[in-house]
């Protein structure tokens, strides 16, 4: 279970100040898939750096599973959420191979000693796993990460976080850097992970039809607050001209404000 | 024609000793300056604390073992100080290096207690090492040759070590560190302790230089560290200029093959009549060179 509680973040650049996040309060139980939808400077990229701690809300509280995590550390964080960015070269280390990203990541918040990273037995477990994949990178486990393509890339943040499975994973429009053959594949084995570790999972992204066809609850968000939320069969009925229809309500009800930025 | 080879044989030898003693002050460099990403310049103090440190407990009637291993704990510290000035007080790392460079320099005095110590009389680590040879009833004897040997057996040990501590869970996340922090966080590191680690290590190396050097020499001496970096780095630029990046192994074996072509080109440079004070500016031509022959070649 994740509580967002009255979460408030301004950014002052000037004289002027951006409200990214109003009081946003937003409760996600154990094992839901959350999309998140909203227009450009809604709050959603600010929402997922400030659960992992990257943000340091002005006010209100973040827990996870009963514990207040607003003030821990960001690798306190790490050690129990899972992330990946829209960039893939934010969730891998490119100098270093496939086999030492993922035995990076198979200690995700545990002690790390003396003893040889990848093993032998190690090296199985990570050829077994990237097999599943189907992206043909079982046979390159000593190859650099800075010789694959950006979708090989993301496959491979994928795993790494996700094995081990985290408490929380957080999707910030991964999928925005790919094209979209690569995309759609990612897409897929993204869910296939979700729904093989049952992580709870919120994911970020630019596009409505992504956003309804993925998951089990919706949430729109507006202004820095969460304007709409749909779960279950509800959910699945939405269509993107209702997404954009309660997009166009938001935007009526602050006239003063022509920001908004559709798109997807 | 003997004439030739002698004077060859006399640089090879001079390159090997030479060499193989800042071998152990370019693998520290190569922490920081390329794992980490930036030059610290905590190498210009921790490198004459080892030969301080060394020196003082020579002169003080310490053994050479022990005098040696009190200067790579004094080097491991230093180089812990600039990380948790870096980590803690969440100043810049070069700023840093400099403010703790700037410190050893007062602390290095204060352990030799003046400005030099000759060390011609006391005993060495390559004596030590000499003297144990001979009571196993090895004829070896004190010379450019033993010196050469012991470095090169001490250097193979300490590059074999950093090498597997580099495939270690938690060498690991010491190279991810300088490589990836946002990611190494992510996965639950803290990277405040990998940042110690990895100073702690690279300036432990390059005290160990420093003492070693000092021993070799017959003195330890304030001024002995001023341009300490640049000699470092540039073994490492020379060795990725030459033989690229790729594995830990390279990574290292290149750095030492870099230090020892850095020192045969510097007494190439004497042999050929220039002044130990033009030093520096070959130092510099050489620098520039590693650094825009990789340039040249890509931009081809």
């Amino acid at each position: 279970m994740l509580r967002v509680e009255r979460l408030t973040k301004s950014f002052r650049s000037g004289d002027s100040i951006f409200r990214a996040l109003d009081g946003l309060s937003l409760d996600v139980p154990t094992g839901a898939f959350v999309t998140i939808i909203g227009s450009n400077g809604a709050g959603k990229s600010t929402l997922l750096r400030a659960i992992l701690g990257l943000v340091e809300p002005d006010s209100g509280r973040i827990v996870l599973d009963g514990e207040d995590i607003t003030a821990w550390p960001v690798h306190r964080r790490g050690a129990v959420i899972g992330r990946i960015a829209q960039d893939p070269h934010e969730g891998t280390c490119a100098a270093m191979t496939i086999a030492e990203n993922l035995a990076m990541a198979a200690l995700r918040g545990r002690k790390r000693g003396l003893s040889r990273a990848v093993t032998r037995a190690r090296a199985d477990a990570f050829r077994a796993r990237l097999a599943e994949t189907g992206l043909g990178l079982e046979s390159r486990l000593d190859a650099r990460v800075g010789t694959l393509s950006g979708g090989q890339r993301q496959a491979l943040s994928l795993l790494m976080a996700t094995d081990p499975a985290p408490r929380l994973l957080l999707l910030d429009e991964h999928l925005a850097n790919l094209d979209p053959r690569i995309s759609e594949a990612v897409m897929r084995l993204t869910a296939a992970r979700i729904a093989a570790t049952g992580v709870t999972t919120l994911m970020v992204t630019h596009n409505m039809a992504e956003a309804i066809r993925w998951g089990d609850h919706l949430v729109m968000l507006h202004a820095g607050r969460a304007i709409f939320a749909a779960e279950g069969p509800a959910k699945a009925a939405l269509t993107v001209p209702d997404l954009v229809a309660r997009f166009h309500d938001a935007a009526k009800a602050d006239l003063a404000d022509d920001r908004l930025l559709l798109s997807g | 024609m003997t004439g030739g080879m002698n004077q060859l044989a006399a640089m090879l030898t001079g390159t090997f000793e030479q060499g193989f003693l800042f071998g152990f002050l370019g693998l520290g460099v190569l922490i920081t300056f390329r794992f980490f990403r930036f030059p610290d310049l905590t190498a210009e103090g921790s490198y004459p604390l080892g030969g301080a440190v060394a020196g003082a407990l020579l002169v003080g009637g310490t053994g050479p073992g022990l005098a040696t291993a009190a200067a790579v704990l004094a080097g491991a510290a230093a180089g812990m100080v600039t990380a948790l000035v870096h980590t803690k007080l969440r100043i810049n790392n070069i700023i840093a290096g400099i403010v703790v460079m700037t410190a050893l320099y007062s602390v290095n005095l204060r352990v030799m207690g003046r400005a030099n110590i000759p060390l011609l009389t006391t005993p060495s680590l390559t004596g030590e090492a000499v003297a144990l040879a001979n009571r196993i009833g090895l004829p070896f004897r004190e010379g450019h040759a033993s010196t050469i040997a012991v470095t090169l057996a001490l250097l193979a040990l300490a590059a074999f070590l950093l090498a597997r501590f580099m495939h270690t869970d938690l060498g690991l996340a010491v190279r991810a560190t300088g490589e990836n922090e946002t990611m190494i966080r992510a996965l639950g590191v803290d990277t405040a302790r990998t940042k110690l680690i990895g100073l702690a290590i690279s300036n432990a190396f390059i005290a160990l230089s420093g003492a070693l050097v000092a021993q070799d020499h017959g003195f330890a001496d304030i001024g002995m560290g001023t341009g300490i970096l640049v000699t470092g780095a540039a073994g490492v630029m020379i060795g990725q200029a030459l033989f690229g990046d790729g594995s830990i192994a390279r990574w290292i074996g290149a750095t030492i093959a870099g230090v020892l072509i850095y020192e045969f080109l510097v007494i190439a440079a004497l042999r050929i009549g220039l002044a130990p004070t033009d030093l520096k500016l070959v130092t510099a031509a050489l620098l520039l060179a590693s650094l825009a022959l990789p340039r040249l070649r890509g931009a081809r």
